[in-house]
């Protein structure tokens, strides 16, 4: 028989034709949409005079610019506001449903969609941002796509690429003290360059991977984008059925059982071949924080910065050039540097679970003076929670500064920018350039390392500030 | 929607050695809150062009009059990060109509080949060797021919082929896009859809 890949199974079993010396034709279960990526696809359908093929396949909410205070009032920012009015106009006229500010269930696309139950095993998900990857953590094909694929998927339920090529990642053992899927994803990429897994689909294996909880799996799927992959999924098991069971739009009662038999399949078979497999142990991995411009540049927290040894023309100006933005040099300590910002939120790590650990280390501390701490949780239903769990009042009792959901300083689209040259240290995904707000500096972390560089000020190992 | 047709482009390049530039850079997230696909040129590698008071920053290549042309030559890993289209609407707004690069991250160039600015992959060798002939003379040309999957440095006759899917390629000569060809196969994709 023959062997196959989970990624096989799932992508096969939605390929309506191959294009001879062409790519697929690939349907998409569910889509989701928000407001910046979306409006000139539909812009186009109008233009070409057609409709959206099935608009209950499709889910949006608006995210990536809006507000994270006052979103009750109608949003200040002119282009922001058109924009947010366009997706709910898009969404009246076409029948497609939509999670708007102030609804229960609002929230980062990426945050809703796994929270609604929408998210499930075996499944195809598309999304105009590239951090779709994160549903790949129930066993989902995810992956982000541009405007014209939205169109396409608006318009037919389909998009054409490629197959492409399979890569497993195998972690095994158990994490340290103080060590979390932040940790193992930053870890993985430092290891492998933001570039290290273009071209493939990752299936990420191995009993550390397996002892996550969906959410920490959600943190690692989320970041394969970061080494280039097109997504990362990983397969389900007992803790991807206990997290779907009873969520809004998990099947239900016979159809339950029945799905779960079908999940249950969804495996990579012993003997499938990958195009390439790499393994890493736990027990290697410590507290990881970024020091560069890409999410490759990254180091154990009580490392150094790398030098330019064995690097030589536009490899070696590209590197200086971004420990240059950095205030950087070769060789140098990041640990005791002072910050100015720390940021606990984002598709990455903006779920309770990230609040949670946040809250359990700050409680009884206060923040560094020169701290500014923001926090803002990934949908209403997290913040609901944090309210409910009395995380909010441990935060605020701490220093930071609670604000509505929303994708927020990991992009910078809306007012949470972090001001030029000054540092953060973020839970997001992205330390590019100007990611957090023109001239900021990124540093990516775990919730934990931003919890004890709250406290101190300085990047810090959170397992010394914490101890047990 | 495609932008327009491509088959033989002869023009100058613009080189931008720079490795691992990813979209964030070639349209900054706060330049994307348009609901329509023109004007992003403007705003095309924004904080590197200018500086915060928005005067053009002397030491980036597109303010350097040296350079100019449809061909963006550019470094290792170009277009990695953020799937927005935005950037490759940037590039075409601004002018270009081909990127090449050694390596191109995957989102950034599906996005591409869907609006028709040709991604054109090549070997790290032959990037040098561009790099080299375009820094020695800005007004060297290069050519990029789709029919027959080649760029050449007409200078010299430098060549190299490219790889390109047979579809792939057949769309950006006629300018034709995928919704064309998903909308022909309206009733298989109804068929698999009430298969579901």
């Amino acid at each position: 028989m023959e062997k196959n890949t989970l990624f096989d199974k799932i992508w096969d079993a939605h390929v309506i034709k191959s294009v001879p010396a062409g790519p697929d034709v690939f349907f998409i279960d569910k889509h989701f949409i928000h407001e910046v990526t979306s409006p000139v696809a539909f812009l186009n359908l109008k233009l070409r005079g057609i409709g959206v093929k099935y608009p209950n396949r499709t889910i949006a909410t608006p995210d990536h610019n809006v507000p994270t205070v006052d979103q009750d009032q109608t949003i200040k920012d002119k282009l922001s506001r058109m924009q947010v009015e366009k997706l709910r106009e898009n969404c009246a006229k076409y029948g497609i449903e939509l999670h708007d500010l102030g609804s229960a269930h609002h929230g980062i696309v990426h945050v809703i969609g796994p929270e609604l139950g929408v998210t499930q095993p075996g499944m195809t998900i598309v999304c105009g941002d590239s951090h779709t990857s994160t549903h790949g953590a129930f066993g989902a094909i995810a992956f982000g796509i541009g405007t014209s694929e939205v169109e396409m998927v608006l318009a037919t339920q389909c998009i054409m690429q490629s197959k492409a090529k399979k890569m497993r990642i195998s972690m095994e053992g158990t994490l340290g003290k103080g060590v979390t899927s932040k940790d193992i994803i930053l870890y993985i990429i430092s290891k492998i360059s933001a570039a290290g897994a273009t071209g493939y689909f990752v299936e990420y294996a191995g009993s550390a991977i397996q002892s996550l909880s969906m959410e920490a799996r959600m943190t690692i799927c989320n970041m394969s984008i970061e080494m280039g992959a097109r997504g990362g999924l990983i397969a389900p098991d007992e803790t991807t059925f206990a997290y779907l069971k009873g969520k809004q739009y998990a099947p239900k009662g016979a159809d339950w059982e029945k799905a779960v038999a079908h999940w249950k399949t969804l495996k990579t078979d012993d003997g499938a071949i990958f195009d390439k497999e790499l393994v890493f142990e736990a027990e290697d991995i410590e507290p990881m924080i970024t020091y560069g411009t890409n999410p490759g540049m990254g180091i154990k927290v009580t490392g150094t910065i790398p030098t330019t040894q064995g690097m030589e023309g536009s490899n070696k100006t590209s590197y200086l050039k971004s420990l240059d933005y950095m205030g950087f040099a070769p060789g140098e300590a990041v640990k005791g540097k002072l910050v100015d910002y720390v940021f606990v939120g984002s598709c990455t790590n903006g779920r309770i679970e990230d609040i949670r650990a946040v809250a359990q280390f700050v409680k009884g501390h206060q923040k560094a003076e020169n701290i500014t701490a923001w926090i803002v949780p990934g949908s209403r239903e997290v913040e609901k929670m944090a309210h409910e769990e009395g995380l909010v009042k441990i935060l605020e009792d701490a220093g930071f500064e609670l604000r509505q959901p929303g994708c927020s300083a990991c992009l910078a689209m809306n007012d949470d920018k972090i001001p030029a040259g000054k540092y953060a240290v973020s839970t997001s995904n992205r330390n590019f350039e100007g990611r957090q707000g023109p001239g900021a500096r990124t540093m990516l972390a775990s919730p934990l390392t931003v919890a004890a560089v709250a406290i101190t000020g300085r990047i810090t190992d959170p397992r010394e500030v914490f101890g047990n | 929607m495609a932008y327009d047709k491509f088959t033989v482009l002869q023009s100058t390049a613009v080189p931008l050695p720079t490795e691992n530039v990813d979209t964030d850079q070639i349209i900054p997230a706060r330049f994307l809150k348009a609901t329509e696909r023109e004007g992003f040129g403007d705003n095309l590698f924004r904080d590197w062009r200018y500086d915060v008071e928005g005067n053009p920053k002397k030491d980036f290549v597109l303010n350097d009059r040296t350079y100019s042309g449809k061909i963006l030559v550019a470094g290792k890993n170009f277009g990695s990060g953020s799937s927005r289209e935005h950037a490759v609407w940037a590039l075409y707004d601004y002018g270009f109509r081909c990127v090449v690069s050694s390596f191109f991250a995957d989102i950034f160039k599906n996005n591409c080949l869907n609006i028709g600015v040709l991604p054109v992959t090549i070997s790290p060798e032959f990037a040098d060797l561009l790099f080299t002939a375009i820094a020695a003379d800005p007004n060297t040309a290069v050519e990029v021919n789709l029919p027959q999957q080649t760029i050449t440095l007409l200078a010299t006759g430098a060549s190299e082929s490219f790889d390109i899917n047979e579809y792939k390629k057949d769309n950006m000569q006629h300018g034709f896009d995928d919704i064309d060809y998903l909308i022909n196969m309206a009733a298989e994709i109804e068929g698999f859809e009430a298969s579901r």
